[in-house]
């Protein structure tokens, strides 16, 4: 198949993936063989619980009354004021239960893997917000949990890592590489291959083998749902553009996805750019990588010439990842999206403008969609709508931001 | 007939099992692996597997893990492993090498090339653990017109009626995975190998070898009383490490303490008579 084809044969950009779990020739199912039966069975029961209507009405209880959803689409009035130009507004998933987007992919995954009879959770967290929402549900449905997470991230995002263990999970810190995302997720993996009676992996983004970037993609595309019954109440059209940030890509296949067959309304990923995308210091896999094969899937990837997956730099922990969504990097490749980079100097500087101007503290990882957003709403003219996903709240990086700003807590 | 068949066609004239060992390219440096690879026929290796290093060997235990990263650290790269396999092949025409490792490196090579380059190295088949049958064909035309084996995987949690998907298109032998789980950690006991092997010998010819867990002459011969081979990686790769010097570097004992577990391993293995 090749690249700019849409997945199905369709006329839809929203069908895919096709049915070997591929967008494109982005994706697929890249794992060792004791994985397949799982990947099959965990297929086959998302299948049944697409075309259960009590599992939706399960799904949808649980996201008003405990979620916390829908999350308001808010006019950030003091932000256009101050930039000038494009009506701006944020998608409020900061106001989520445990303080980000990360809950909507965990709380349908809960339910599948209660369907699928299983009483232990893995995952694997980066910012530990991912660690946090699935901590949540398993304190609230009694399941065990074991939470991987990068020995440097553990260090830089704490109060996250207490949550988590207040909320009962075993929160393991993983030394390998670098200590980040990557590694915890290679832990993650071997953590459910080697307790595949009883475990469920509970993947926290749009990547990993097939069917977990469309699963997620579903349970995230509420954000965008929303986003655009509300945009149309508020506005009474479609927005110009959507920005979100792009760690793997849940928060932003999230919103985009709904918007996918609307070719008026511009789809921006924000990466992250660490100290410059020709830093040698980034997370912008798109914009720096190449194809290759990594966590079950092809996409880009941060590597060298060897094949080595390098390792990425962001001051967001919840965007240093050398990988992306396959379902980014086909969007990319047929160029229904477009992404850009921010820098952490960016994100800082975007950080503070949104608390300053709307009283909202945007995550770090959310800062860095902020940034664009504020970098190309002067350029566009006043009647144009600009949409930016606040995937989370800043609460968690306050002692980052505190350290770059050169403040003692 | 390949070089695969070819010996396990002899070794069972002979009425023998294989051991099959491992060993991680560059680890920890090019001139020490290519020793312990020259050593191991000589120490009774019936065939061997050469690790390639991977940054994120997502299916590997800590022992493999730590191998790979001596392995990148020791300068491996595609190219540095295949001059290892070249240069252990002037010295030994017979013994099949079986190249380990996962998919992404192969695809940075091209995996056309990479097919080519390794056949003209000398290598005879691959392993290729993050590329189930579903995927395998990024790599099984070009293999197959390099005259490369590709050596399947199977483990517990396939099912039978996966099986026949799993070993269409393989060759040279399959590789049982004997436990769920990362290598070097748990052992399969043998009840469990005595359940699994009849189950896999239904659907295929091949000879069959089993990994993972098998640290010991005695778990060896245990593997090759119910099996056609037994791989030995972490218990060797363990050795290897104790034998290390506090900056990483091989000392004098590394590659002789190496191919002295082998010879353990291989000594009980070649005393069952099949
Ligand atoms: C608030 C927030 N936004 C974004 C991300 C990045 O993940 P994704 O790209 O999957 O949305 C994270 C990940 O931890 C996060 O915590």
């Amino acid at each position: 198949m090749s690249a700019t084809q849409t997945p199905a044969g369709t006329n839809s950009l929203r069908s895919g993936p096709d049915n070997r779990g591929r967008f494109g020739i982005f994706g697929g199912r890249f794992v060792a063989e004791t994985l397949m039966p799982l990947l099959a069975e965990l297929e086959t029961a998302y299948r049944a619980t697409q075309a259960d209507p009590a599992f939706r009405r399960e799904l949808d209880y649980y996201l008003k009354d405990y979620v916390g959803r829908p999350s308001p689409l808010w006019f950030a009035r003091r932000m256009t004021e101050e930039l000038g130009g494009a009506r701006i507004y944020m998608k409020r998933e900061e106001l989520n239960h445990t303080g980000s987007h990360k809950l909507n992919n965990v709380m349908g995954q809960i339910l599948l893997a209660r369907r699928m009879g299983r009483t232990r959770i893995v995952a694997e967290t980066g910012a530990g917000q991912h660690g946090v929402a699935t901590a949540t549900v398993c304190a609230l449905f009694g399941m065990k949990c074991a939470i991987y997470m990068g020995a440097t991230d553990v260090e830089r995002q704490k109060p996250n890592v207490f949550r988590m263990k207040l909320l009962g999970a075993e929160v393991v810190p993983v030394t390998a590489g670098a200590g980040t995302l990557k590694d915890a997720m290679n832990e993650a993996m071997r953590d459910w291959v080697t307790n595949v009676h009883d475990t469920y992996f509970l993947v926290g983004t749009v990547a990993g083998p097939h069917p977990y970037p469309e699963m997620v993609r579903d349970f995230q595309s509420v954000i965008g749902e929303e986003t655009k019954q509300q945009i149309m109440e508020a506005e009474g059209r479609l927005p110009d553009a959507i920005v979100a940030a792009i760690g793997g890509g849940s928060n932003a296949m999230g919103i985009f996805h709904p918007f996918l067959d609307d070719p008026e309304v511009k789809l921006i990923g924000v990466e992250a750019a660490g100290c410059g995308l020709d830093s040698g210091l980034t997370a912008a896999s798109i914009e720096r990588g190449r194809p290759g094969v990594l966590h079950g899937n092809r996409t880009y990837l941060m590597q060298d010439e060897d094949g080595q997956i390098t390792e990425a730099h962001s001051i967001s922990a919840g965007l240093d990842y050398p990988g992306v969504g396959p379902e980014h990097s086909w969007l990319n490749d047929i160029g229904r999206a477009e992404y850009v980079g921010a820098t952490d100097q960016d994100a800082l500087d975007a950080f503070q403008l949104c608390t300053r101007t709307e009283g909202i503290i945007p995550a770090l990882e959310s800062a860095h969609a902020i940034a664009y957003a504020a970098k190309i709403a002067p350029d566009m003219a006043k009647d144009k709508i600009l949409v930016v996903n606040i995937s989370g709240r800043g609460d968690k990086d306050i002692f980052t931001v505190a350290e770059r700003l050169g403040v003692k807590l | 007939m390949s070089r695969i068949a070819r010996r396990f066609a002899s070794l069972r004239q002979h009425g023998r099992g294989a051991l099959i060992p491992y060993v991680e390219a560059c680890d920890p440096d090019y001139d020490t692996s290519l020793a312990i690879l020259r050593g191991m026929p000589g120490a009774g290796a019936d065939l061997i597997e050469v690790g390639v290093p991977f940054s994120d060997p997502s299916a590997d235990g800590p022992t493999i893990q730590k191998a790979a990263l001596r392995g990148l650290k020791g300068g491996s790269s595609m190219k540095r492993v295949l001059e290892m396999v070249r240069a252990f092949r002037e010295g030994d025409d017979e013994t099949p090498i079986i190249l380990m490792g996962y998919t992404n490196p192969i695809e940075a090579y091209g995996p056309e090339r990479f097919c080519v380059d390794a056949r003209k190295a000398g290598v005879d088949g691959l392993i290729v653990v993050d590329l189930p049958p579903e995927e395998s064909d990024l790599l099984a035309g070009p293999a197959a017109a390099a005259g490369l084996d590709i050596i399947r995987l199977v483990a517990p949690t396939t099912p039978d009626e996966r099986l026949p998907v799993v070993f269409s298109g393989a060759s040279g032998f399959v590789y049982y995975v004997s436990i769920t789980g990362v290598t070097g950690t748990r052992t399969a006991s043998t009840d469990e190998l005595a359940q699994a092997l009849p189950r896999l010998r239904k659907a295929t010819d091949l000879p069959i070898a089993i990994g993972f867990g098998i640290r010991t002459p005695e778990l060896a011969a245990n593997a090759v009383r119910v099996a056609d081979a037994a791989v030995v990686a972490s218990a060797l790769l363990n050795t290897l490490e104790t034998t290390l010097d506090e900056e990483g570097k091989a000392t004098s004992r590394t590659v002789p303490a190496v191919l002295e577990q082998l010879r353990g391993l291989a000594d009980a293995v070649h005393a069952v008579k099949k």
